[in-house]
């Protein structure tokens, strides 16, 4: 996902002082083999029903059977949360669907699994984790005829139940998020701890992590202000832009004299607007109760502790500990990419072999974009490279054409490809030469350099690096023009 | 003692020892049902191809000198609210209409490992609800002994079966005295197990809480038996008991000698006073055998019945929302979505479903939780903790199962809570999660047999069997 970056993309301030207050439901399919309650496969992609079952059909006398490793995945995701994990009951979600087999869904209710977590976001700031809890996927429906493909004005619709019973974790948000790139940023910090601790594949392409967003607005410090919750986010791109459009939206309304609507909205991606799907009034009465055909799930404090124990090192933690070894900001951009990409164990093989870690992150972030965690261009070439870099024996401009063909040779000896390319440090008094000669050659540039000018530099510079067809290093050049001119 | 027909036991016995043979054993019972099944009306469907190619098959295994199962050859029935593969599984209603299930319910796949030949599907209420198997779109069963009178219900299809001699012994489920009413109105052992030791897998559910499989036998060593085959652990149920079930056959002998059997101070009203007399009479037996008799009490006992019909209506408010027309079974064609589920819904349950279809829907509605749904699980807690108490003094308790003996056909038809007071012994079991089961103690009024309850607590199926053996042998 290329948007995934954390990088600052500021949204605007909201007019006259209002505050939008953000809270996010986000639900993740979990990467089990099987389903949450049955045997059938939990694989995305497959001809429709096929991945089905007595218990996927809700077929009379079927029962449930709790999946471990889902409750095992689920676990994992809480505790990277920072929730606690506690026993846990299943209730049923009553109501009529097409696509939901029982006509009603097997969710966790009052006693989810896991319960006050929190996330960190870049700044220090603190997002609460209300539950994270299990529940089970609905089928698919696919609505035939009609204009909006939706199931009104729809000619016949088809179902396919390869979703439905596919295990499913909600992960609610406390609503502490006060704008746009805090969202986002959330978003993408929680599909990096999917991804970390294997919990899910996060495809929000495809489905398996969806988020809907509740909004509203105040004037800080005064009492929340009624909410909209907004549906149909499928991007992290959207997310940023639904809540964007949909505070504004609550303010024109608010400072127009109107009242806000307790209602769901839906995202229109295209036309980048929201609108009302139903209002509170037309909710469902969903008369949970405890699910009867499961019994209390109680996970014990040494299994719980075992997980624990098998956890990988988060991203935030990675991305201090990346920050720490290459001198990098740990909310900076190459810092949160690299990480992303998992190349941050890399640099530390980099710097293990003596290479310049606050180099290698720079290259590892420009260079090896198409590259997974374990590169092809060796750890210790690459710090070669630094070295080679760092005592001048090639410049930055030589160590960049160095790099981009060992990237595209999967490999090689740094040393060797800049002999090859006949890439070799000038002596001081061999620049010191080229130098004299560009300023008698372009007096005029060096008269305006002289008179303060520094932007006439650039013409001085150029040319000595003409003459030494790129040999002299350019932090070299300077220091002589500086020190010529004194 | 002595039974109108042969029982489980001796049918295995005598195939085993080669004195006869199940297809000989099968023919006799598919005549009787030739025979009077027209005038009963006990099932919805006679398997008779294929329970005459399972008696064959047995028979091969006996001819060839294999080990036989424990109930190699007998004729069993099944309520038609148990799943079986490739056999129509209706639960008496139009909704399931043309439904064939994909698989057997557990306890079906453990009856034919051992041995046991189905000879059809039988007669129930509607989804088990109800107390005279006159609920039943199919149409009512009546009652072998006598033909005016309701065989009770829900599984009165099974009872029947077993009294009129069309199946050795037959399986029924029991989610507020569902077995042990229709055995005590049929002359019949009828056992509900507790709660979790018999699989549920494959039984259309009713009340996932309250719903227990069981047996109907002639016999107690019969009901032993079954419950031997039919229990213990099941991995496709996440509230089977984890336990080993205890041996039941091992203990009818033991006698009660020691025992404390409680006696409900403080009897609802509405007993016939045939069926006092009778319990008086078990009384006496029982001490007369070395058993102590101590008073007990339960004062949540009435409330039973309240809360069982909010808890039972409103677990079955969410089991049977799955008949849509979506997926299987009736569907009525409707211009849309919604009109369609309101079109094959009104089309497919019968008066008494939907009924307690709408009671349970109210009941755990926002605003009416609390007041209903909530307040109905408080008492369900009291009268666990009412049996906790009076356990404390007895190991079992013994309460007449009916208030009544059989009542005629049509008389409580139109008067939905004259019928529900039926169950006024039975329910609290089911709440409690316990085991209980009736046992034939002589007859009452109209010459029609009265049964006695043993109350057991969790898992007390032993003391259960040993009191309720003791009472057969004292009948």
């Amino acid at each position: 996902m290329s948007n995934a970056s954390s990088a600052p993309q500021h949204s605007t301030a909201l007019p006259n002082g209002w505050e939008m207050v953000v809270g996010l439901e986000v639900h993740v399919e979990l990467d089990t083999k099987t389903k949450l309650f049955s045997a059938s496969p939990n694989h995305f992609g497959d001809e429709p029903n096929t991945n089905i079952d007595p218990v996927t059909l809700g077929l009379p006398g079927a029962l449930p059977v709790l999946n471990k490793q889902a409750v095992e995945l689920a676990i994992r995701l809480g505790l990277a949360l920072n929730c606690t994990v506690q026993p846990s009951t299943f209730h049923r979600k009553n109501y009529f669907y097409q696509d939901m087999p029982k006509a009603y869904q097997i969710s966790q209710y009052d006693q989810p699994i896991n319960i006050d977590g929190f996330m960190m976001l870049p700044g220090d700031v603190r997002i609460g984790i209300e539950r994270a809890h299990l529940e089970e996927d609905t089928g698919k429906s696919t609505h035939i005829g009609g204009s909006s493909g939706r199931i009104h004005g729809s000619d016949y619709s088809l179902v396919d139940f390869n979703r439905a019973g596919v295990p499913l974790v909600e992960i609610v948000s406390r609503p502490d998020i006060r704008n746009s790139d805090q969202a986002r940023q959330y978003v993408a910090e929680l599909r990096a701890i999917l991804l970390a601790v294997g919990a899910s594949d996060a495809k929000m392409e495809e489905g398996s992590m969806r988020c809907d967003v509740n909004v509203s607005v105040r004037k800080p410090g005064a009492e929340f202000g009624t909410r909209c919750e907004i549906k149909n986010v499928n991007s992290i791109r959207a997310v940023g832009k639904a809540i964007d459009y949909e505070a504004r939206r609550q303010i024109d309304v608010l400072e127009s004299g109107g009242t806000i609507r307790q209602e769901t909205r839906h995202w229109d991606d295209a036309e980048g607007r929201t609108h009302t799907l139903r209002s509170k009034e037309d909710a469902d009465d969903y008369r949970y109760f405890l699910e009867p055909d499961l019994v209390l799930l109680d996970p014990g404090t040494e299994w719980i502790e075992q997980i624990r124990a098998s956890l990988p090192m988060l991203p935030a933690a990675r991305r201090a500990q990346l920050a720490t070894l290459t001198g990098a900001n740990k909310e900076s951009e190459s810092v949160y990419v690299v990480v992303e990409r998992g190349q941050d164990e890399y640099i530390a093989a980099v710097a293990q072999a003596g290479g310049d870690a606050g180099r290698a992150l720079v290259y590892v972030q420009q260079a090896f974009a198409e590259e997974g965690a374990t590169p092809a261009v060796s750890a210790a070439h690459l710090a070669a490279l630094t070295q080679m870099e760092r005592d001048s024996k090639v410049t930055a401009t030589q160590a960049k054409t160095i790099l981009a063909e060992m990237v595209a040779n999967g490999g090689g000896d740094p040393a060797a490809i800049a002999a090859a390319k006949g890439f070799e440090a000038l002596d001081t008094s061999a620049v010191e030469a080229m130098v004299d000669a560009a300023i008698a050659q372009q007096a005029d540039a060096w008269a305006k350099y002289c008179a303060g000018e520094e932007k006439a530099m650039g013409a001085l510079v150029g040319a000595i690096m003409k003459a030494s067809q790129g040999k002299a290093d350019g932090k070299v050049v300077t220091a002589i023009l500086q020190s010529r001119r004194g | 003692m002595a039974t109108p027909f042969a029982t489980a036991i001796q049918i295995a016995q005598s195939i085993r020892d080669g004195s006869t043979t199940a297809s000989a054993v099968l023919e006799q019972h598919l005549a009787r049902i030739s025979e009077r099944e027209g005038e009963i009306h006990a099932f919805n469907l006679v398997t008779t191809e294929q329970a005459r190619a399972t008696a064959q098959h047995i028979d091969k295994q006996a001819k060839a000198g294999n080990a036989l199962g424990a109930l190699a050859g007998v004729p069993v029935a099944l309520k038609d609210n148990m799943c079986t593969r490739g056999i129509a599984t209706t639960c008496s209603s139009k909704i399931l209409e043309g439904w064939k299930p994909p698989y057997d319910a557990t306890v079906v796949t453990r009856l034919q490992q051992a041995g046991a030949v189905m000879v059809g599907k039988t007669n129930l209420d509607e989804f088990a609800m109800g107390s005279s198997t006159e609920n039943s779109a199919f149409g009512p069963t009546r009652n072998p002994l006598d033909t005016s009178r309701v065989p009770g219900g829900s599984s009165g299809g099974s009872a029947a079966a077993v009294a009129a001699g069309f199946a050795a012994a037959s399986l029924g489920s029991d989610t507020g005295g569902s077995i042990r009413q229709p055995a005590s109105l049929c002359g019949l052992v009828g056992v509900k197990p507790t709660y979790g030791l018999v699989s549920r897998q494959g039984i259309v559910a009713f009340a996932s809480s309250l719903d227990q499989v069981g047996p109907f036998t002639h016999t107690v060593a019969d009901a032993a038996l079954l419950m031997e085959v039919i229990g213990g652990h099941d991995p496709l149920d996440s509230t089977s008991l984890p336990q080993p079930l205890p041996s039941l056959t091992a203990v009818l002998d033991q006698g009660v000698k020691g025992m404390r059997i409680g006696r409900l101070v403080g009897m609802p009203e509405g007993c016939e006073p045939e069926v006092l007399a009778r319990l008086e009479a078990a009384f006496a037996a029982l001490q007369q055998a070395g058993a102590t008799i101590v008073d007990i009490t339960l004062p949540s006992l009435e409330f039973g019945i309240t809360a069982y019909y909010l808890i039972a209506p409103a677990e079955a408010s969410s089991n049977l929302a799955r008949y849509d027309g979506v997926r299987y079974g009736l569907r009525v064609d409707s211009p849309d979505l919604n009109s369609m589920y309101g079109a094959t819904r009104a089309a497919g349950f019968g008066a008494e479903v939907k009924r307690r279809i709408m009671l349970g829907t109210y009941a755990l509605s926002a605003g009416y939780f609390d007041a209903y749904y909530g307040k109905a699980l408080k008492v369900r807690r009291l009268i666990s903790d009412d049996f906790a108490t009076a356990y404390s003094s007895c190991d079992v308790i013994l309460t007449p199962t009916s208030p009544t003996v059989a009542f005629p056909i049509g008389e409580k038809a139109d008067d939905p809570l004259t019928m529900y007071l039926c169950d006024v012994f039975t329910i609290p079991t089911n709440l409690a999660g316990h085991c209980a089961m009736s046992v034939p103690f002589g007859t009452g009024a109209h010459n029609m047999p009265v049964g006695v309850q043993v109350l057991a607590p969790a898992l007390g199926e032993q003391a259960m069997f040993r009191v309720a053996a003791q009472l057969e042998r004292a009948s």
